[in-house]
């Protein structure tokens, strides 16, 4: 066993652990943070994609005692004030899901990309966040949800009413 | 006979659930994390065939935090299902590689994993087959898995061939493909006082629950509030059973089985590959004299599953010879089953590229001969369509495409090192209503509260459901609470077959009419109705089908022979789309699957020893954000009043349909290469020596 000290989504956790538990085994087992999901076995579909000290990493190819004296970010910690992060409030305002098993390893690494460019083309988004697998939707409404939580992320962007859902169109 | 007035049907009201979505509230069949829940790891087959002569678990068992160790010895019987793979730990004979064996019971997954690694199984093997060879030794099956005959005819066919003026021959292949649903299957699941409560991922709680309750011969509660899709593989599969199994080792424990991908590579189902004997004979003015579509397939040698590919041929042209057949070829794999698009989505791949190729025999665009051989009514059983919108879609699809802008000629355009070329493929798929659901309607607190069986598996039924239900109460969708994914409220049918949202649908429907007719307008707190589902009056009148025009542009690097989409219209005849945001991504996300399908997916067995060599992300590629480009799916307006009081087509599969012809028929366009055989890659084009 090995204790670890990690900051959750702004609380303080201090665990004893197994060295090969894993950092996603971690928030859902021990934290009950059931938020971030597993896909895979093989580190390639993003379901678990958290942020571990402001950097997008897949959760299940941590070890939690990798996390230990860090910062994880969850999607469970998005929220400020009871408001929905842009990123959140677009991929639902596009309707940027189907079954919602991808969506919050998605906003993770879209936040990420977010982060690094602040404005990216359509080719920019797709391959900014490739790594993240969806099944359902096919991705259009997804990349279009990433720019448009780009444009509300602006400098000097108001934060506006939602976009309308209702123009699905092409 | 008119569909009933929309107010919110055809108006995309928001996704009820879409805030638990991107906050990660949503809850899955994994989520249920209470204390003292226990991970169950499974022990497997690692033969594709033999006998258990010994199984030793006593190194596992002196593991510190494993419980319990489950094998058939131990196992209590099980009630018959009928299905071969319902029958977990009841003997010691292995069908499959993959197949359940044994199974760990610990207090963490890391243990659990560590002790399944340290139970000896010994095994007399057998000889296998698991390799698919289409010119093996095949049997004709009793029925297809959709019910369907195996075999279907009209006229003389082999004369009509030896008699055509123009005939084309050809066959075509589809691998083993696996659904890969994001969320893998899970179940958690708790045994109390003969009673099983449990959290599933599941396509139908009601069904899942009658196959607990037949096995398990006990009351079974099963909850599925999210469902993180499920495209067929989410029937009831071993690992559930071995879940509920497990679980009644420790009564009162919750014990979770949540597959690794790996296991969904061998334990809950695929679609098995088909070859397909095309031919089509035509007059010189394109009209068809006779259409054959002669399928040989793979299916399990335990457990029977017939993909019915040559199914849509049997509707989709006129041509007064005609001849489908199917026959099966058993392997030693686990069972196949239902993925989107059954039949019609490796089917459409055999008939669309040959008409595809007939329209270049005869020099003709492929839309106007598709067109010319549109049929009036159904060409097997006679029946007029309740509605056919394909030659619509052809035309609305063209026009939009800007289809007669290219030339016919393969080979033309060359743009900066890729040839670009266009293709389309048509597709249909079947209206169907499926009966068994019940829906209740209770007025309480100033609000109607809706209560059914169904399964969310991501299409959106909480919200088109509340639509459906605003509507037939004649009220805002604000006053409408809906209430699914359990089978603690009414019995709602599988969502499946494209026909949840028309079979809970219909059913709400009438409860709501039942519910005005008793109360008026003004109900009282607690006033409530139930209703059945209605069968549709005009079952047997009328043949009934969604149809779709699939548009794709392909390049081809003229190098490497690397081939992407760079653009992809579907255009649907689907009746009323009851919510348009919902309903275009869905077929969108019908239409990558179809991409996927056309250059991406292939389960690779190993014959020598029965395993899916490429079984995880790595190794099969499902198509990524960047292997998509511009996707576009639009509908013709349609009104039929004959499918349902909603006038709704199912839409879960139709997307799919189709896709893989239009983009093979695109990459012939570009390229002068002919690729009969998915996926395409490549090495179709390298080896063609036309590059
Ligand atoms: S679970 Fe798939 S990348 Fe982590
Ligand atoms: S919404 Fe289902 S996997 Fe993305």
């Amino acid at each position: 066993m090995a204790r670890i000290r990690t900051t959750v989504d702004g609380l303080v956790y201090e665990d004893d652990v197994e060295p090969r538990m894993l950092l996603v085994q971690y928030l859902r087992e021990r934290l009950g943070k059931t938020g971030t999901v597993i896909g895979c076995d093989t580190s390639n579909c993003g379901a678990c994609t958290v942020h571990l000290d402001g950097l997008s990493v897949k959760s299940c190819s941590v070890l939690a005692v990798q996390a230990n004296g860090s910062e994880v970010l969850t999607v469970e910690g998005l929220e400020r004030d009871g408001q929905l992060h842009p990123v959140q409030q677009a991929f639902h305002d596009n309707h940027a899901l189907q079954c919602g098993y991808c969506t919050p390893g998605m906003i993770m690494q879209s936040i990420d990309l977010l982060g690094d460019n602040p404005d990216p083309t359509e080719q920019e988004v797709r391959e900014g966040i490739e790594g993240n697998l969806c099944r359902c939707t096919g991705y259009q409404n997804i990349v279009r949800a990433v720019q448009d939580a780009a444009q509300k992320m602006k400098p000097g962007a108001t934060a506006s009413q939602p976009a309308s859902v209702a123009g699905g169109g092409a | 006979m008119t569909t009933m007035d929309a107010r919110s049907m055809g108006t995309s009201v928001r996704r009820i659930e879409g805030p638990d979505k991107v906050t990660g509230t949503a809850t899955y069949a994994g989520d249920s994390v209470a204390d003292g829940t226990l991970v169950l790891h499974p022990v497997q087959a690692g033969v594709a065939r033999g006998e258990i002569t010994a199984i030793d678990t006593a190194a596992a068992q002196a593991l510190p935090g494993v419980v319990a160790v489950l094998t058939h010895r131990d196992a209590p019987t099980l009630g018959d299902t009928g299905d071969p793979e319902h029958r977990v730990l009841q003997g010691t004979t292995i069908h499959h590689r993959g197949q359940y064996v044994a199974a760990v019971l610990a207090e963490h997954a890391e243990v659990a994993a560590e002790a399944a690694r340290l139970v000896v199984v010994t095994v007399d093997e057998n000889p296998s087959t698991t390799g698919f060879d289409p010119d093996a030794q095949a049997y004709t099956p009793s029925a297809l898995a959709n019910g369907q005959p195996p075999d279907s005819g009209v006229g003389d066919p082999d004369a009509a061939l030896a008699a055509a003026p123009v005939v084309v021959r050809a066959s075509y292949a589809t691998p083993m493909e696996h659904h890969n649903p994001m969320e893998p299957h899970t179940t958690t699941a708790t045994w109390v006082d003969g009673r099983i409560e449990v959290f599933e991922a599941t396509q139908g709680v009601e069904s899942s629950r009658q196959t607990l309750a037949t096995l398990f011969d006990a009351e079974v509660v099963v909850h599925a509030s999210h469902v993180g899709g499920g495209f067929g593989s989410k029937g009831l599969h071993a690992g559930t059973v071995l879940a509920v199994l497990a679980a009644r080792t420790v009564p009162g424990r919750p014990v979770r089985f949540a597959l690794g991908r790996r296991q969904m590579f061998e334990t809950v189902g695929y679609r098995p590959a088909t070859v397909q004997h095309m031919a089509l004979g035509a007059s010189r003015d394109g009209r068809l004299e006779v259409v054959t579509h002669d399928v040989v397939g793979a299916t399990a040698r335990y457990k029977e599953f017939v993909e019915p590919a040559g199914g849509s041929t049997r509707s989709m042209y006129a041509a007064p010879h005609r001849r489908t057949s199917h026959r099966a070829v058993p392997l030693d794999l686990d069972g196949p089953t239902y993925m989107r698009g059954p039949g019609e989505a490796p089917g459409s791949f055999g008939l669309e590229c040959a008409m595809d190729e007939l329209a270049v025999a005869l020099d003709l665009d492929p839309i106007d001969l598709r067109v010319r051989n549109e049929p009036e009514v159904h060409p097997e059983n006679g029946l007029p369509f309740s509605s056919r919108g394909l030659v619509e879609c052809l035309h609305a699809g063209a026009e939009r495409f800007g289809w007669s802008s290219w030339d016919r000629t393969p080979r033309r355009r060359l743009v900066d090192g890729w040839w670009h070329g266009v293709g389309v493929g048509c597709g249909t798929f079947p209206t169907l209503r499926f009966p068994g659901s019940a829906a209740e309607i209770t007025f309480t607190g100033g609000r109607y509260v809706v209560a059914i069986g169904a399964a969310d598996i991501g299409q959106g039924a909480r919200t088109v459901l509340t639509q459906i239900a605003a509507d037939a109460l004649g009220v805002d969708v604000g006053s409408i609470t809906v209430e699914i994914g359990s089978t603690q409220v009414p019995v709602g049918s599988i969502a499946g077959g494209s026909a949840g949202t028309a079979s809970w649908g219909s059913t709400v429907v009438e409860a709501a009419d039942r519910f005005r007719d008793k109360y008026g307008e003004n109900p009282d707190d607690g006033d409530h109705a139930d209703a059945a589902t209605p069968d549709n009056p005009w079952a047997g009148e009328y043949a009934m089908a969604a149809y779709c025009a699939q548009f794709a542009e392909v390049a081809v690097h003229a190098d490497t022979g690397e081939i992407r989409v760079p653009r992809l219209l579907g255009m649907f005849g689907v009746g009323r789309i009851l919510n348009p945001t919902l309903g275009r991504s869905q077929l969108q996300g019908g239409m990558v699957w179809g991409l996927s399908m056309a250059l991406h997916e292939e389960s690779v067995v190993d014959p020598r020893f029965g395993e899916v060599i490429n079984h995880d992300f790595a190794g099969y590629h499902v198509a990524s954000n960047a292997d998509v480009r511009v996707v576009e799916a639009e509908w013709i307006d349609e009104d039929d009043p004959y499918i349902n009081p909603m006038g709704a087509k199912g839409i879960g599969e139709i997307g799919i349909v189709g896709v893989s012809a239009a983009i093979a028929n695109a990459a012939y366009h570009a390229t002068g290469v002919r690729v009969r055989s998915l996926p395409i890659t490549c090495d179709d084009f390298l080896t063609s020596g036309l590059l």
